[in-house]
């Protein structure tokens, strides 16, 4: 049974593209077929993030527009053959996406792959209501800063409000992803601690993704985190989640100040 | 992927970052000037019309593969031809 996933945040910059791919990547990498669909229509970056940013032909709104089949949209990954894409298209068109056209779309998806995983765009008009409207589960990513928590919260509204799931009575799955998360400052009392996070938000948490020059570096070369430095800590993050979202029991050990080496990759920041 | 991690080594994905950007955003500047869409992507809707006007052709059997570089780029149509006794015995094919 096909799942379906929205990685949303109502903030910008949070995180939300970086971990659709790595989350995806690492879906795939246990042999799930995996489809990640970017739904940023007019500013897509998914396809770059996943480095197949010079191989697009067709996107989203033309398979909505039945200019292209969907299989000639999709976008195979040349690392895993087990993970495609489905890009967003560059129109400014704002009506580009139709209700409808989606519907048969994320239909079509749900019976060609195991997990459907959408990166949403920030906000939440249009293009965010479409794209969590389908799902099934929700990774929200959340950084320990005010405005993200604040964000985060209303979007948790809308998922237990406006999406197909809420409206037939049932309740999406929420999973908190923390990220950019500086052990060291939150030791500091400088940055919202994991704690105080879960008590505002009050939903259970998929991982804590350690502010990272890692997962830099991956967007630079065009590869999901999981793919590009699979043993750093942010890549880790990302595994853990994964398997947790696949149902897997995996503990989840909160980032901690001490001499090892989270001290050796944040002491140097502290300044 | 190690050997593109030993490749670039520990400090030099922003050269590769730069490179994947120009390329990207040369064909993006272009799709915006005058014309607005793409030309491979436009080539490749003329070239099917053409084959369209000769044989029928299943979308289903159409794969349509780009790779834009920086000094050329290539545009691969895969298209299944029905055989043609086949399509004699089958009109509705």
């Amino acid at each position: 049974m096909a799942k379906v996933l929205v990685v949303t945040s109502g903030k910008g910059g949070v995180g939300k593209t970086t971990s659709t791919a790595a989350l995806g990547a690492a879906l795939a990498k246990t042999g799930k077929n995996v489809v990640v669909v970017d739904f940023d229509v007019g500013l897509r970056n998914l396809d770059l993030v996943m480095g197949a940013e010079r191989r697009v032909v067709f996107d989203l709104v033309n398979v909505i527009q039945g200019d292209a089949k969907l299989a000639q949209a999709l976008i195979k990954d040349k690392r895993i053959d087990t993970l495609s894409l489905l890009p967003a298209s560059q129109t400014r068109d704002k009506d580009a996406l139709t209700a409808e056209g989606v519907a048969q779309v994320m239909e079509e998806l749900r019976s060609k792959f195991d997990w459907v995983i959408c990166d949403s765009p920030a906000g939440i008009e249009r293009g965010a209501q479409l794209a969590m409207y389908h799902a099934d589960h929700a990774v929200i990513v959340t950084n320990p800063e005010v405005s993200s928590v604040r964000d985060s919260d209303r979007i948790i509204g809308l998922l237990d409000s406006t999406t197909e799931k809420a409206k037939n009575g049932e309740k999406i799955e929420k999973h908190l992803l923390l990220t950019r998360y500086d052990p060291v400052r939150a030791a500091r009392s400088e940055m919202l601690n994991v704690d105080d996070v879960l008590d505002i938000l009050s939903i259970p948490l998929i991982g804590i993704v350690p502010e990272s020059q890692d997962v830099l570096r991956a967007s630079n070369l065009g590869m999901p985190v999981t793919l590009a430095s699979p043993d750093s800590a942010p890549a880790k993050a990302y595994a853990d989640a994964a398997r947790r979202l696949s149902g897997e029991k995996v503990d989840l050990n909160i980032p901690a100040e001490k001499k090892g080496f989270f001290g050796w990759l944040f002491g140097r920041s502290g300044a | 992927m190690s050997f593109l991690a030993s490749f670039f080594g520990r400090k030099g994905s922003a050269p590769v970052a730069r490179d994947r950007l120009q390329i990207l955003l040369a064909h993006e500047r272009a799709d915006r000037g005058e014309g607005g869409s793409d030309l491979l992507v436009q080539l490749q809707k003329e070239i099917m019309e053409v084959i369209r006007r000769h044989i029928s052709v299943d979308q289903d059997k159409v794969q349509v593969k780009l790779d834009r570089q920086e000094s050329c780029s290539m545009l691969e149509i895969d298209i299944e031809v029905p055989g043609l006794e086949k399509k004699s015995a089958d009109k509705n094919g």
